[in-house]
């Protein structure tokens, strides 16, 4: 692989403010959410008696307010952060590896392989997804690791797609036909020579499926169908901010406010990569 | 049949159409009907110290003591009939009533915010689109950003505090039948993404067909300007936002549970995610299945509206 699509790219995207400053913000907010609660005065589920739905900054040590348990609203959001973080990357995880694969052995083999795997993801396709994956919480039951399953079960569909595409072009490259007069077998074509040149599109498009994983999840835990309490997620503080914001909007506006920056920051990264391994508009 | 058989063509295309939803909507069904039997545990676990008798008859009564092929088609027999079973939490209700109940309230909302969405993403998208680059064009394209990535839960409790709590101007919540005012903060929560991804799309695609050959040949012909754009550009620049709709029609209903849950609207949405909660099998079941239908039903429509606006199709028809 040259290294010049690549430093080219990378040269695109720092000229690219909006999304150097949300790389950096979303580097400030993983780092928040990963070593952040170790250094606050106050645990996620501890309960401080003499400081209920305290508003922000009054409380000492409670510097974004607490809930109306008296639970410190900051930890309580990063530890979501963090719950959002980890599903996030890994169903975006799920999707890379499934979709590339799958896409990637379609687009390369064609024909009846290909209209067979790819009618397959058709079919799921056209299920509608968020309720599919409500009822595959309503049999197995709620938590993190059901979620990002069934979460993970769709997210690699477009993935999919977009690599088959891909894929179909290549192939038709001379240094495929090369490999394949060399005597290489399907899947060493597919690893060392379709895929590698693909990654551009592959990686914006997970850039672009990280924020929309994190919002089905901060979906259902705010229907109360994903993260259960007292584990904090996104979606159920916005719930319990929702609820109490007659009394105390802080309680809603922080965990909104961080949902929004991580969902901005994924979009803006996502739409400068795009930009930056186009080579189109260049 | 190129040119000449384009009505018959157009009866088979969606005659084929409709037979093509069958497999599709016979699949979900069989989905949720198995993976709603493959739970561990059964509906009446956690009532409390259920006498084994009574459980064995409860189970009778709901079918739930036969193998489950014969379960299925009883189920699969009752659905063809309307009949979508018992719930099994509101012990008082089947869930036919409880999605007759909640259907109309769930279709006025998700029919107004559709109309609102294209009334408004549409204009603003064109506006966008012949302002390129300007003020206009940056203020609409700013409002899309923002409307993409927040989504309705996070929009909607901030409406209700805003208009609601504070401004005393609408309902925070509640539903009197025939009192629209309930209805606008849930329908202006719900539309206000799709208003944003139809703007954008809307101008993405204006701006592609502008640049088409058969444009300059139009403005050459010497049209003025608002034919150019609303005879000639304006049904092809259309064809990306219809084929939005299926889309559009997906992300309506899911967030429908979240603004009939929190304005306390009676629709489907509410009993659904009430059903999620409780465990309530059959309840979700049905509901999804009927989600489902919806959804198919939509991009069929999207599918025929596409068809009759797009003059390529139809040509060669193909499927």
């Amino acid at each position: 692989m040259s290294g010049g699509i690549w430093s080219e790219a990378l040269a695109a995207l720092r000229k690219d403010r909006l999304a150097m400053a949300s790389a950096a913000l979303l580097g400030v907010l993983a780092f928040a959410a990963i070593v952040g609660p170790s250094f606050l005065d106050y645990r996620e589920d501890e309960i401080d008696w003499s400081h209920m739905a305290a508003p922000p900054f009054e409380a000492a040590g409670h510097w974004l307010g607490t809930d109306r348990l008296g639970r410190d609203l900051l930890v309580r959001t990063l530890h979501g952060l963090r719950v959002s973080l980890v599903i996030a990357l890994a169903a975006t995880l799920v999707s890379l590896v499934i979709g590339v694969a799958w896409g990637a052995i379609a687009g390369f083999r064609r024909g009846r392989t290909d209209a067979l795997m790819m009618r397959f993801v058709d079919v799921l396709y056209s299920l509608p997804q968020v309720f599919f994956v409500i009822i595959l919480t309503v049999v197995f039951g709620r938590g993190p690791l059901i979620l990002l399953v069934a979460i993970g079960a769709f997210s690699w569909l477009t993935m999919a797609r977009i690599v088959r595409g891909q894929a179909l072009a290549l192939r038709e490259r001379e240094f495929v036909d090369a490999a394949i007069v060399g005597g290489s077998g399907t899947l060493r074509i597919v690893g060392r020579h379709i895929v590698p040149n693909l990654m551009g599109p592959v990686i914006v498009y997970a850039t672009l499926t990280l924020p929309q994983v994190i919002l089905v999840e901060s979906f259902l835990s705010f229907l109360g169908i994903g993260i259960q309490e007292p584990l904090a997620s996104l979606g159920n503080l916005i719930a319990d901010g929702a609820a109490e914001m007659e009394t105390a909007p802080w309680m809603l506006a922080v965990p909104a406010t961080c949902l929004m920056l991580v969902v901005f920051g994924f979009n803006f990264l996502g739409d400068g990569l795009r930009d930056a391994l186009d080579p189109r508009d260049r | 049949m190129r040119y000449k058989g384009r009505g018959m063509s157009k009866i088979v295309f969606v005659l084929r159409r409709l037979l093509g939803a069958i497999p599709t909507l016979a699949l979900i069904v069989a989905l949720s009907f198995l993976l709603t039997r493959l739970a561990p545990g059964g509906p009446f676990d956690e009532e409390q110290s259920l006498p084994p008798e009574i459980r064995a008859n409860l189970e009778a009564a709901y079918g739930l003591d036969q193998p489950i092929h014969l379960q299925f088609g009883r189920y699969v027999r009752g659905l063809l009939h309307g009949d979508f079973g018992p719930s099994f939490k509101f012990r008082d209700f089947t869930v036919g009533e409880l999605i007759a109940d909640g259907l109309p309230v769930s279709l006025v909302l998700g029919f107004a915010a559709m109309l609102l969405a294209l009334a408004i993403g549409i204009p603003a998208g064109i506006w966008s689109a012949l302002n390129r680059g300007r003020a206009p064009d940056r203020i609409v394209m700013a409002f899309a950003v923002a409307g993409i990535s927040i989504p309705v839960f996070v929009i909607a409790p901030f409406l209700a505090l805003v208009f609601g709590i504070w401004l005393h101007w609408l309902p925070v919540a509640g539903w009197v039948p025939g009192r629209p005012s309930d209805l606008i903060l849930p329908v202006v929560a719900l539309s206000l993404p799709v208003i944003a991804y139809v703007a954008r799309l809307m101008r993405g695609s204006l701006l592609e067909i502008l640049r088409a050959p058969w444009i300059r040949a139009a403005r050459a012909r010497g049209l003025a300007e608002r034919t150019v754009i609303l005879r000639h550009a304006l049904p092809a620049a259309l064809l990306p936002v219809v084929s939005y709709a299926g889309p559009a029609a997906a992300s309506v209903l899911a967030g429908s549970l979240v603004v009939e849950t929190l304005f306390g609207l009676p629709g489907m949405g509410r009993h659904l995610v009430q059903g999620a909660l409780n465990r309530d099998y059959t309840l979700v079941m049905g509901m999804v299945i009927v989600y489902a239908a919806l959804m198919i039903a939509l991009n069929l429509i999207a599918d025929l509206v596409y068809d009759s606006l797009d003059p390529r199709i139809g040509r060669e028809r193909k499927l």
